[in-house]
């Protein structure tokens, strides 16, 4: 696939390649950076940071120098221009010329220079930011003036010491040396590289951490070395070595980069590491994508064809001249010319001549100002795009981006969608639902009644948009409508607060912490669990007041009270206060470490631990922290000091200082009513915050964190500090996240992990059989499996909680390699992995919980519609099957009513069994449907005119082979399927899947499914998602959406363009890509047309001269006819140009599959255009030619009516192919007819001697004054053009395709057409077409028992399993869901075992039997309410409360079904 | 409650933004089309009538005097290079011949449309800038110089100007009455007044110093028409006539108008003789040479093709019409009402 990555980059590129050439005398693997200060540049003393680039940016491409080479060379480089030139060119040889030179260059001139214009343009915007943004101030250490002078951006340099204050935005890549924050911190916005909006700590680098007053960059003399500029934002290492020798490590969190903002930190000095372009900020900054859109390849393929045209002309007319030549022989006619000296020329020497004449003649036929139109007009539809209010999300204030700005037709002609599912098809927006700690469900009533309140809330205002929770809706189409009409201001304030995202630029611009909605803060608790915490804590509280050591809690209690403290620490949430958000809740216990013997040991191998960083006590640190510049005089003692004096420190016990409670005059201050609306949590997940207000609910709320402690404040115990020894943050290979704390009231060395439920499972110490412990831990990892199938079931997305407690050996020997790891400077990341997977072992398991993600409005009524548009939708999700597979039911991906296969395989051989079964199963199953080859050719015949609004079947061109099967497969699975020896089978079987869906799915493999659907079916792809596992799947698709919600702005940045919103889809495709698809295609033809017929002029007059490449059209109406004369309106219905309404485009979405099958420019209509184009010149030639035969015309006379005929009817033409007129279009074709007359009589009436060869003086003087031209020009248009009439007024009034029964229902009065539409089943087609479709809608008769046969078996199965299903309605719901669980999964167990071959295909019955295909037919609909399957996850919280038992049963019901 | 500030990006919403433009969507609905093309149809015929009863009303005499045939009376002064062979031909008019009449001689196979013929002149010289007579444009290689010395006017076109001349005698009663020809005004305003001059020399001849006379000449410019000053030099009707380039190569060019004396109203029926003096070669190209004779419609000479393409195109729109109306007719279905 043609994809150029155009040379935006090319200014960094030379910049770089500068540095590179400069520090070529010393090529190493790393970067070296002295401090210049160490450096007396007045001695002339040899620096080496001299070397690196400094901080001015230049992103221009030009200097004025520069400009004319430089960019006329980039605009050579597109082929078309280089031959435009060759033909300007050619005209300046004499034999071969035609026109006027300087003439000739003109259109080339006026091409390069409105190219060369735009260029210039955006150059000087770009100049004009640089000058800007390296006119900013900052403050450098100058060595002259003993402190810090305010110098411009672009004077700092590598090795330059600058200060920075709060708000300030870096200028450069610094190392952090030091932070007037007490803990050494640095608090750094980073929106602006990544999007995201919480605030990133940045540390001290850990050999200056220790320096308690002002860093002195004159005292500063170490040497750093690093790696040589990357643009890895997330990764930097290297080393410090000081001047004693001593190597200190340097991270990431050591790093400041460039375009962040200093937050929440008075004042911070570091050393400038990369300046400039070298800088991650910069070498981020790629250019706008470059992507030539399908329409563009398929017209590149007709500008070939038409320089084989042109060659084919010259080649005829140079051979018709060699032979007009020849027929003389040496009798020269007293009108040939001789060659200049004189001599005969040969006639094939003329040929070849005249080969290079026509070339120039017939240059039109290539259209010169087709590709600057097309760049013009797609500018224009991008406009419009942006413009487009229905695409604006009121809540963020952002509307669609379209970041690529040349494939916006693509975006008509979409087959396949791929989409993530959380945070695009939800609202990322996480919901704690429930929970189960240590094997006992806690259902959250209160809270499910809560977040009903808040949905009816939402329902109430958007009553159509249903959020899996509401009945389908047939008719929606007309409420839809008002209901959004209806929505007052109040309501729409109250969402924005209430339901829905504060989102991105709002949370920016509110400074508030992102993911707080009140839905998501205010959990209610369960009451049960409440009490168990409060016994718990009261309990505890009971015990620490007695000395009694903490494993006499109960373990069930201890369970209950670890959960909260996982899920209070385990993440990396900060925590601000809501009047100042930005700043961080200041909470420091000051912890007097043990100087025991194992302690001391860690302590010396963990200089990350940072409890004690402080030697000053406790209220001085205090101090410090609330007035800190007073203290900045303190002398500066070494870090090994400060080490030994940590050692030396004596304390009493742990006890005692972890429980001592907070100074209480700070207490007072800032914690006197700690209610739960006092703090906001910054999370970097909507999970996590998710989590942290539920733990808040049972008063076990996270109250501080520092990178070295976490406090929770608990009831009765009251502030508790956590010592915190490591994070092992989340990645999506280890799919979870470990905090290794040490607990302060067991003292213990602690790890909780949370992650998700797959992984976790697999970590969990198995249980020690024998005793009662384990017993009791069997039963909790068997509830909690349950639990968990249940949460998924209900499509929630689950986390397993888990902790493990290390003893001080184990502890050690782990630290000792993870250190390693964390100081080697190779293979970091790696070695890291490695680390954690050997901390992240034989977890205790704690509990689950399970967190509701809602689905984002309008999801199902979307992904319904872009189905009806015939555009196949594949998810792609993280989660896990269950929960995907309840999702996809909610937004209506899957359908209760179609069949399910699941694709679950351990190995590349059950892979490939399970594919070929299933194939085999579809093929039988739908063999009818295929076999019937007679009923399917009359349907495909049919379908062409008729649209049924609700029937899937006609949607689609390739309906026929998509059945209704939805194909679920998971991660493991796909990774086999993907393998190049399944891929073929993999495809046929989810091709004829009507959605499929891979759960599981790691972002490698998202990307290879899109590459392989691409690549392989040939077919145009759409990739959406929102988060950074999305990014590669964005930019392999043909289109890349990005959404611009909650998880930054990684996506946004790869994407073609940004919704606000999933549902925007619908617009952004059915309407806005069909019309810039249609506009488009339109337009090419038209261009093609154009060229054709008025080439074909000049190549039918060769005949009547001798092929001697006169033209009869004069020079310069050839040259603007293209540039002036006929550009205008082309272009204005290029962009205005509507075929069908969008209200009709949204509400029949059959109409987008014209885009798709790319029914507005296929192959065969360049030719029929081309052929129009030959037939409609030949009228307008030989019109003129037969009225003029024979009498005293002269050629100009006679070439200009031609000239005219020609423009009128291709204006004609146009107006002919133009659907809507509105004024716009009028005056185009108004004006273009009157700039000819105009130029044309200036022109006849300027000069009596310019102009040679031509010189048409008073032609069009004398024409104007001949009735004979105005007959002309009247008949042969009309003759012209009357065959296209004919065909398109035939074709739209006998024959309508579906494109134009939606114009006529444009026509129609609005009432009468929505009437029409919401008649789900009425054949538009039919009552404008002529033919009276007979085919019965739905499946062909005879399959229907075939269907039955196929269902029978696992009717059977169900009816087996009704029987365990009989005890459904007990009181209690859970037990009736655990039973059919483990009924569910036992005999399916069993049945893996089964060997696959046993099974015959041609018997149907083969078909469920397995786990591993398990196929799952479904309802049939008369059996039971179709809506209950899929509404089931909300339904049942929504009713539950009512009848609990019942509606339990209704799901148990349901899952029995999903079972079958 | 909506503060502007909040919604800085939001779209505008005008008619235009919104790609709301009150439009037009013309549908090409059987109810449209099929009176439409019946209406134009039939206008197209009524100007088709008309024109071709214009055309009809014509008359045009041609008189092919090639002398390929031997039985031509001007067959000899084709045989060998004959310079001033004069040929005389007969012919009768039976009825009037209505004025003014108009006499073109007319060249068929003549690419006077040729490119490089085309581009052969100097348009400098012809308006009469002496600058330019001593070094006439390089269009007009290879007839530029002769014998170093400037051709003026330069080029082919001018080189190969036709140089047949007539005369018309009507034939009564044995004695030949010679029918006045009006030079005048046969050449375009334009070409007369503007493009072409004559250097402001008295006599002219002396513009000409150190010229040539163009090769196939045989008398140079200055001497086209002695008798006439404002006929004379680039500024003779029948040079500019010439210079003027046919657009076909079968073409005819404006000789002579009768509009004098006797034959103010035509040439009265009776017996002519046209007196040819016989110059310009055409057997070479296999062209032809002939005469014309016609009088002038308000649309030009005699050209029935106009009214019968109106005629055709006409009752196609018609036809087609009819075809739609009666496949429509056949597949019209009860809910179109």
């Amino acid at each position: 696939m043609a994809r150029e990555n155009e040379d935006a980059g090319m200014a960094e590129d030379v910049s770089k390649a500068k540095s590179q050439r400069k520090s070529k005398a010393k090529e190493t693997k790393t970067r070296t950076v002295h401090a210049n200060t160490l450096h007396d540049f007045a001695k002339g003393e040899e620096n080496p940071s001299r070397r690196y680039a400094n901080n001015r940016i230049k992103t221009t491409k030009y200097t004025v120098l520069s400009f004319l080479p430089k960019n006329l060379f980039e605009q050579f480089h597109r082929l078309a221009n280089v031959y435009f030139v060759f033909i300007a060119l050619l005209n300046f040889v004499p034999v071969v010329n035609t026109f006027l030179p300087e003439l000739a260059l003109a259109p080339v001139l006026f091409i390069l220079s409105v190219t060369a214009i735009k260029d210039i343009w955006e150059d000087y915007r770009r100049h004009r930011s640089d000058m800007e943004i390296n006119h900013m101030d900052c403050l450098v250490y100058s060595r002259a003036e003993k402190g810090y002078v305010e110098k411009y951006w672009k004077e700092v340099r590598v090795g330059d010491f600058i200060r920075l204050r709060c708000n300030e935005i870096l200028p450069a890549d610094v190392l952090l040396l030091s932070s007037s924050d007490p803990d050494r911190l640095c608090h750094i916005e980073t929106a602006t590289l990544d999007g995201e909006t919480n605030l990133k700590q940045r540390q001290v680098v850990r050999s200056f951490f220790d320096l308690d007053c002002d860093f002195d960059p004159l005292k500063y003399n170490s040497v750093i070395e690093c790696e040589k500029p990357n643009n890895d934002l997330n990764r930097f290492r290297g080393y410090i070595i000081h001047q004693s020798g001593k190597k200190d490590a340097l991270y990431k969190e050591n790093l400041l980069l460039r375009g962040c903002t200093i937050r929440n930190t008075e004042e911070a000095v570091g050393i400038v590491i990369y300046a400039g372009h070298e800088t991650k900020a910069m070498l981020n900054n790629n250019g706008p994508r470059y992507k030539r859109s399908k329409l563009e390849r398929q017209m590149n393929v007709d500008v070939f064809w038409c320089v084989i045209i042109l060659l084919v002309m010259c080649l005829f007319a140079a051979l018709g001249h060699g032979l007009w030549m020849f027929q003389y022989g040496d009798k020269r006619p007293v009108f040939d010319v001789l060659s200049p000296e004189g001599t005969n020329l040969s006639p094939i020497m003329s040929a070849i001549y005249l080969f290079l004449t026509m070339i120039i003649v017939f240059q039109v036929l290539i259209p010169i100002s087709l590709f600057v139109s097309i760049e013009i007009v797609k500018i224009c539809q991008v406009y419009f795009i942006h413009q487009d209010a229905d695409l604006y999300d009121e809540e963020t204030d952002s509307h669609l981006q379209c970041r690529a700005l040349n494939i916006t037709e693509d975006l008509g002609q979409m087959q396949y969608i791929f989409s993530d599912k959380t945070g695009t098809l939800t609202e990322n927006k996480m919901v704690f639902r429930r929970c189960t700690v240590a094997g006992v469900e806690y259902s959250h009533d209160a809270n499910a009644k809560r977040i009903a309140m808040y949905q009816e809330m939402d329902s109430e205002e958007e009553e159509c948009i249903s959020h899996g929770g509401t009945l389908p809706r047939r008719d929606s189409v007309g409420s839809h409508q008002s209901a959004r009409v209806l929505r007052s201001h109040s309501t729409k304030s109250h969402r924005r607060t209430g339901s829905r995202a504060e989102a991105k630029r709002a949370s920016i611009l509110s400074k508030h912490t992102a993911f707080s909605s009140p839905m998501e803060k205010d959990i209610t608790p369960d009451p049960q669990l409440l009490d168990k915490v409060n016994d718990c804590s009261s309990q505890l509280d009971f015990m620490r007041l007695h000395s009694q050591p903490m494993s006499q809690l109960p373990s069930d209690l201890s369970d209950v009270f670890d959960f909260f403290i996982a899920l209070t620490i385990c993440n990396t949430v900060v925590v601000s206060s809501p009047n100042q958000p930005r700043q961080k809740v200041r909470m420091r216990f000051e912890l007097k470490s043990p100087v025991k013997t194992i302690e001391d040991f860690i302590k010396r191998f963990t200089p990350s631990r940072l409890t004690s960083g402080s030697n000053n006590s406790s209220s001085s640190s205090l101090n410090r922290s609330s007035n800190k510049g007073g203290s900045s005089m303190q002398s500066c003692p070494s870090a090994e000091s400060t080490l030994t004096k940590l050692n030396e420190e004596q304390s009493s016990s742990v006890m005692e200082h972890a429980f001592s409670p907070a100074p209480p005059s700070y207490d007072g201050k800032a914690f006197c009513t700690p209610d739960e609306g006092e703090l906001r949590y910054e999370a970097e997940s909507p999970d996590e915050a998710a989590l942290v207000y539920a733990a808040r609910a049972y008063k076990c709320s996270l109250v501080g964190r520092l990178p070295d402690q976490v406090t929770v404040e608990l009831p009765h115990l009251g502030k508790l500090n956590f010592e915190l020894l490591h994070t092992l943050g989340f990645d999506s290979t280890r799919k979870r996240m470990s905090v290794v704390v040490r607990h302060p009231l067991t003292d213990q060395i602690t790890v909780y992990t949370k992650g998700a439920d797959s992984v976790i499972m697999e970590l969990i110490r198995p249980p020690i059989t024998g005793n009662s412990k384990g017993r009791r831990q069997k039963k909790i990892l068997c509830r909690t499996q349950n639990y968990l199938n249940l949460y998924a079931a209900d499509g929630l997305r689950t986390l397993c909680i888990a902790k493990k407690v290390l003893s001080k050996d184990e502890y050690a020997r782990w630290l000792q390699h993870h250190l390693q790891a964390e100081t080697a400077i190779q293979r970091r990341e790696e070695l890291l992995f490695e680390s954690a997977l050997r901390l992240e072992t034989n977890l205790q398991l704690l509990g689950a919980t399970g967190i509701e993600d809602r689905l984002q409005d309008g999801v199902p009524e979307t992904i319904a519609s872009l189905r009806k548009a015939g555009l196949q939708i594949w998810v792609l999700t993280g989660d896990k099957q269950e929960t995907a597979v309840n999702i996809a039911y909610a937004c209506k991906l899957l359908d209760p009513e179609e069949e399910l296969l699941t694709l679950n395989a351990d190995s590349q051989e059950a892979c490939k069994l399970l594919l070929e079964e299933s194939l085999h199963y579809i093929q039988a199953k739908f063999l009818c449907s295929s076999g019937d080859a007679s009923a399917k050719d009359f349907h495909a015949n049919v379908s062409s005119f008729e649209i049924y609004p609700s029937s899937p079947l006609s949607s689609h061109a390739a309906s026929d082979s998509v059945h209704r099967l939805g194909l679920v497969i998971d991660g493991r699975t796909l990774a086999y399927a993907l393998d190049a020896s399944l891929e073929d089978t993999f495809l046929t079987v989810a091709r004829s899947c009507r959605s499929v869906l891979c759960c599981r799915s790691t972002p490698l493999q998202k990307s290879m499914v899109v590459k392989l659907v691409r690549n392989k079916l040939k077919v145009m792809t759409l990739a959406i998602g929102d988060g950074a596992n999305d990014v590669s799947m964005i930019q392999v698709a043909d289109v890349g959406v990005g959404i611009s919600g909650q998880e930054g702005m990684q996506a946004v940045m790869a994407s073609d363009f940004a919704l606000p919103r999933f549902r925007y889809l619908q617009k952004l495709l059915l309407v806005h890509g069909h019309w810039c698809y249609s506009r488009l295609a339109n337009m090419i033809l038209y261009f093609f047309y154009k060229n054709a017929m008025f080439v074909a002029l000049i190549f039918w007059y060769q005949f009547y001269c001798g092929f001697s490449g006169s033209a009869m059209i004069d020079q310069w109406y050839l040259i603007f006819f293209n540039l002036m004369f006929s550009s205008f309106p082309q272009l204005i219905s290029g962009t205005l140009d509507k075929d069908v309404s969008a209200e009709t485009l949204q509400q029949l979405p059959q109409l987008y599959t014209s885009g798709q099958n790319s029914e507005e420019y296929k192959p065969y209509m360049f030719w029929m255009n081309m052929i129009d184009a030959f037939y409609q010149s030949l009228v307008c030639f030989f019109i003129p030619y037969f009225a003029y035969t024979d009498s005293d015309v002269d050629l100009f006379t006679w070439g200009t009516p031609i000239t005219t005929i020609a423009l009128l009817t291709i204006l004609l033409h146009l107006g002919i192919e133009t659907k809507t007129w509105t004024w716009m279009n009028c005056l185009s074709i108004a004006f273009s007819v009157a700039l000819f007359f105009t130029v044309a009589l200036c022109y006849n009436a300027s000069c009596p001697t310019c102009y040679p060869p031509s010189n048409p003086y008073w032609t069009i003087q004398r024409l104007l004054q001949d009735p004979v031209f105005y007959l002309l020009c009247t008949i042969a248009p009309v003759a012209a053009l009357l065959p296209r009439y004919f065909y398109r007024a035939c074709h739209s009034t006998l024959f309508p395709n579906p494109v134009q029964v939606g114009r006529q229902l444009d026509k129609l009065p609005a009432d009468t057409r929505r009437n029409i539409l919401s008649l789900s089943r009425v054949k538009m087609g039919s009552w404008l077409s002529p033919r009276q479709p007979s085919l019965p809608v739905g499946k062909p008769q005879n399959c229907t028992q075939k269907d039955q046969r196929g269902t029978e078996a696992p009717a059977k199965r169900a009816g087996a399993e009704s029987v365990q299903q009989g005890p459904a309605h007990p009181p209690d719901p859970h037990s009736s869901s655990l039973k059919e669980l483990g009924a569910k999964n036992d005999p399916l167990l069993s049945e893996e075992l089964q060997p696959a071959s046993t099974k015959d295909p041609s018997d149907p019955s083969w078909v469920p039997s397995t786990q591993m295909d398990r196929v799952q037919l479904n309802l049939p609909p008369s059996r039971a309410p179709p809506c209950v399957t899929y509404v089931r996850s909300s339904e049942t919280a929504l009713s539950c409360e009512q009848t609990p038992p019942c509606s339990r049963g209704t799901t148990a019901e349901a899952e029995l079904y999903t079972a079958v | 409650m909506k503060e502007e500030g909040n919604y800085a990006n939001r779209p505008s919403n005008t008619a235009f933004t919104q790609q709301r433009l009150p439009a037009w969507q013309p549908m090409l609905s059987a109810g449209v089309v099929i009176p439409g093309f019946l209406l134009i149809g039939l206008a197209f015929i009524g100007i088709g009538v008309g024109l071709l009863i214009t055309s009809r009303s014509i008359q045009v005499l041609e008189l092919d005097y090639t002398g390929t045939e031997t039985s031509s009376p001007c067959y000899q002064c084709t045989m060998s290079n004959q310079s001033n062979c004069v040929c005389k031909l007969s012919f009768s008019i039976g009825t009037l011949f209505k004025g003014p009449v108009f006499f073109y001689y007319g060249l068929t196979n003549y690419f006077q449309n040729q490119r490089k013929y085309g581009v052969s002149k100097d348009f400098n010289q012809l308006i009469g800038d002496v600058s330019y007579f001593k070094s006439p444009s390089s269009d007009c290689q290879p007839y530029q110089r002769v014998n170093g010395k400037p051709i003026v006017p330069c080029g082919a076109i001018a080189n190969s100007m036709f140089n047949d001349t007539f005369k018309l005698y009507q034939i009564i009663n044995g004695k030949e009455e010679l029918v006045p020809f009006d030079g005048k005004g046969i050449a375009w305003w334009t070409d007369y007044n503007i493009k072409y001059r004559n250097p402001d020399y008295t006599p002219l001849k002396n513009a000409f110093n150190d010229t040539e006379k163009p090769v196939f000449w045989t008398k140079p410019a200055y001497e086209l028409d002695t008798s006439d000053a404002s006929n004379n030099g680039f500024i003779n009707q029948d040079f500019l006539v010439w210079m003027r380039r046919a657009a076909l190569p079968n073409f005819r060019k404006l000789y002579r108008r009768i509009t004098e004396g006797n034959y103010k109203d035509g040439l009265p029926a009776g017996n002519y003789s046209l007196e040819i003096s016989y110059n310009y070669p055409v057997i070479s190209f296999e062209g032809t040479k002939k005469v014309t004779f016609s009088n002038v419609s308000w649309m030009g000479g005699q050209n029935e093709f106009l009214g019968i393409a109106y005629l055709v195109i006409g009752s196609m729109c018609v036809v087609m019409s009819v075809v739609m109306l009666i496949v429509y007719a056949k597949f019209r279905f009860p809910e179109e009402d």
